[in-house]
């Protein structure tokens, strides 16, 4: 046995090698990036591994696979099951053979998402049991569980840590000659694998049937459990996920409260929580994102005309939004119980203001660049600026002010075309990343072209992923499985889409930049800009960049970029030799000429 | 052993390094070691904390507020920033030096990071003010630092681990052509923490 202190993502990565699978997809996305990045770090032979295009082709992939009796994983973020849920309704429905478990990381907060969605319920909307671990541990133990259950009852489980759990450091041991589970290959039956509404009629019948089998096999499972059984009160308090860490650690010094872990929502252990609540006459429903436990032990209540008395969220006990911690859980169990174990914490109610620290493209990020010449290129004309998600996302903040709108992956190519269709004599724009555009931005671009819009398409192509820390994707040119590989070349998919015209162009060059913006903006149709050049965190820096003593304090380049390698000293205006990256923008910018490249000698 | 550890800076400063040999040691000591780091959209120029939990009792993965007994800070706002986790008799370690973010260059409000060290130390009842500048002098790059607050939480004893428990792990989870310049910053920190030893 090995044993290692590893991240929550990492235990359930090795969780899932210990548990003998055989394929692993998935899209990178903040707080699930971990767990495919630790499989291709440690021993995985025989293993098929990939970074997919997008959720939904992971999910896939992933399906056949188990259809032909291998285990398989899918791991990304909440919002990219929003993606994948096409193919997971369905599949719901068919079944699988191997065990397939889909790796779904919820973000309470939201911390780095664009929703607070809570995948327990989307667990339930397909009909599909959901583990909940409540720490890295039990991660480690469930996603081996989820593969057992999936087996055993032929249906993909999905397990959902939060950010907390994805992101907190434990020790795990684990049997480190694990190796990929043999399996059969692919039976051929049509009645079995290929979904029509006669099947979904059947197999929906027999799903509903199944759940409440499992919801009695889950009533036996140890991550359904309770602390304190022989508590003498009768309230108790009901956690799932890490509000259950949250909750054991605020109780440590009080024994008289029941304390029931949920571990697996869906299907609800129903027996379970029938004996746990037996004697108990009021409950406190302590989980994050949705009052998903809650609102189970109500319907629980009315099913079995229980006299009992249900807090949460929807008495206002629990907040409806953002993420629980110990000091807010603590708050509201005093208030349960009439304990004092929250410590009045508020000597620090008389700091002094404090700066914030809004996230920011990076010192010579080449974004900077491109966004910088679209807006001079497009000073005092009426455009609209539409964002997608990526580091490019940042071009928001001020000074740049460069994105109008951000609503999901892809969006900005298609929503570029609505402000066209309603604004005509505005130019519109979409600004993408190289890999955002193969996973949702390609389709945006042939409905652009069908659709006769005229818009002009930034592809912000800095060969990477590098919001979620630099993975590899199809314009790359590498993949997981250490392949060289023909990249997909963004040039020729836009010829072969029909792009009316197509300029390559190098961000750091701001006259380049803007005179490829000027013309493109001249011409109706398709137009599309490659802003090419690397991230700067993968290519490192030749030279740098220094104030010499013609600078006077104008500003300008602080103003105008906002590059936080750009300070001030005083009365003076400085470059923080650590942070500059050569990017010369600022140079190309500054009115009197006073940034040069700095001399090494 | 119960031991609740926060180390704070802005991304960039070795923030999960430094959480990283910390952890790393006390589970060589024989504790139960349990962390979280905030990374992600926050990494980029943002805020960033690393929580160490030694010890049985901790289920939580972050630092209860005012549970933490040592804070140790790259950067004087973010300490204060942090300060509500710091336990009443808890003590601060941080570095002077101030990190502007570009919000503050742009509105050029002058902050320089005394405010934030006076209110520190008016605050806690131990607070260590360390300027990196000065500290990492002798070693080329003030980048090193994040080394040396070790050094300074071990020689004022405040991080409750000897020396060799900490150069150690720094000759094993560093990679091997800094391991001679971070033995030395942990060194510089060391001597000057054990002036601040109680």
């Amino acid at each position: 046995m090995k044993k290692e202190y590893v991240m929550g993502n990492s235990a359930i990565a090795i969780g899932a090698l210990c548990s003998g699978v055989k394929v692993v997809c998935g899209y990178p996305g903040t707080p699930s990036t971990e767990i495919i990045e630790t499989i291709y770090h440690v021993p995985h032979e025989n293993v098929h591994l990939e970074w997919s295009v997008n959720e939904k082709a992971a999910m896939e992939v992933a399906a056949s696979a188990s259809y032909a009796g291998a285990r398989s994983l899918v791991t990304m973020k909440q919002v990219g099951l929003n993606v994948a849920s096409d193919p997971l309704m369905s599949l719901a429905y068919v079944g699988v053979k191997g065990g397939m478990v889909i790796v779904v990381a919820d973000d309470p907060g939201p911390i780095s998402s664009q929703t607070e969605q809570d995948t327990r319920m989307f667990a339930n909307f397909c009909r599909i049991p959901v583990f909940d671990p409540a720490s890295p541990e039990q991660a480690f133990k469930m996603v081996q569980d989820a593969f057992e259950y999936s087996e055993k009852y032929h249906t993909p489980v999905i397990l959902r840590p939060t950010t907390r759990v994805c992101h907190a450091y434990a020790s795990i041991e684990f049997d480190e000659n694990y190796s990929v589970k043999p399996f059969d290959g692919f039976e051929k039956d049509s009645s079995k694998w290929v979904i029509f509404p006669k099947l979904s009629f059947k197999n929906h019948a027999m799903i509903e049937k199944r759940n409440v089998e499992i919801g009695k096999d889950f009533s036996e499972y140890k991550f359904n459990c309770v602390l304190n059984p022989k508590a003498k009160s009768r309230k108790a308090v009901i956690a799932t996920g890490d509000s259950f860490s949250y909750v054991k650690e605020a109780l440590l010094n009080t024994d008289d409260v029941t304390l029931i872990q949920v571990g697996t929502p869906h299907p609800l252990p129903e027996d379970f929580l029938l004996k746990a609540l037996d004697g108990i006459d009021e409950v406190l429903c302590v989980e994050e994102l949705s009052p998903y436990i809650e609102n189970e032990v109500l319907r629980l209540c009315g099913k079995h005309h229980l006299k009992l008395n249900v807090y949460g969220k929807n008495t206002n006990h629990m907040p409806l939004s953002g993420e629980n911690s110990v000091a807010l859980v603590s708050k509201v169990l005093d208030n349960f119980l009439g304990t004092k174990i929250s410590a009045a914490i508020n000597f620090t109610d008389d700091a002094p203001n404090l700066l914030v620290r809004p996230p920011v493209l990076c010192a010579g990020c080449s974004h900077r660049g491109a966004f910088y010449a679209v807006k001079v290129a497009m000073k005092k004309k009426k455009a609209y600026f539409c964002g997608d998600i990526g580091c490019y996302t940042l071009g928001n903040a001020k000074p740049l002010d460069m994105v109008d709108t951000c609503l999901c992956m892809g969006a900005g190519v298609t929503m570029s075309q609505g402000f066209n269709f309603v604004d005509p004599e505005a130019t519109s724009f979409a600004f993408i990343g190289d890999s955002t555009f193969f996973a949702s931005g390609l389709t945006g671009v042939v409905n652009a072209v069908y659709n006769e819009a005229n818009v002009i398409i930034c592809i912000l192509d800095n060969s990477t992923t590098a919001m979620t820390g630099h993975q590899p994707h199809p314009g790359t040119g590498f993949n997981l499985m250490g392949n060289l590989v023909d990249k997909v070349d963004i040039k020729k998919v836009l010829e072969g889409i029909g792009v009316h015209k197509i300029v390559t162009v190098d961000p750091l060059d701001l006259k380049a930049s803007v005179a490829a913006v000027k013309d493109c903006a001249q011409i109706k149709g398709v137009k599309a800009i490659i802003f090419k050049s690397p991230c700067i965190s993968i290519v490192k820096p030749k030279t740098k960049y220094e104030i010499t003593d013609n600078c006077n304090a104008c500003r300008v380049c602080i103003k105008k970029l906002g590059c936080p390698a750009i300070i001030m000293k005083g009365d003076k205006v400085s470059i923080d030799e650590s942070l500059c990256v050569g990017c010369s923008v600022c140079a190309q910018i500054c009115p009197r000429k006073s940034i040069k490249e700095a001399n090494h000698e | 052993m119960n031991k609740d550890i926060l180390i704070c800076g802005v991304g960039g400063q070795g923030t999960v390094l430094a959480s990283k040999l910390i952890a790393s040691a006390f589970m060589h000591d024989g504790n139960t070691v349990h962390s979280a780091e905030t990374i992600g959209m926050a990494q980029r120029g943002g805020s960033v904390t690393s929580h160490v939990r030694i010890g049985d009792s901790a289920f939580s993965p972050l630092i209860p507020d005012g549970k933490a007994d040592l804070i140790l800070c790259f950067e004087p706002a973010e300490a204060v920033r942090n300060l509500k986790y710091l336990k009443k008799d808890g003590t601060v370690i941080v570095n002077s030096q101030p990190v502007k973010p570009i919000t503050e260059t742009l509105e050029n409000t002058g902050y320089n990071g005394s405010e934030m060290i006076e209110y520190l130390k008016k605050k806690c009842k131990k607070c260590i003010v360390v300027d990196a500048n000065t500290l990492c002098e002798s070693l080329g790059s003030s980048k090193f630092f994040n080394i040396a607050i070790i050094g300074v939480a071990a020689g004022s004893k405040e991080l409750g681990l000897d020396n060799d428990a900490i150069v150690k792990q720094i000759e094993t989870k560093v990679k091997e052509k800094f391991v001679e310049v971070n033995k030395k910053a942990f060194a510089l920190g060391f001597s000057i923490g054990e002036k601040h030893a109680a």
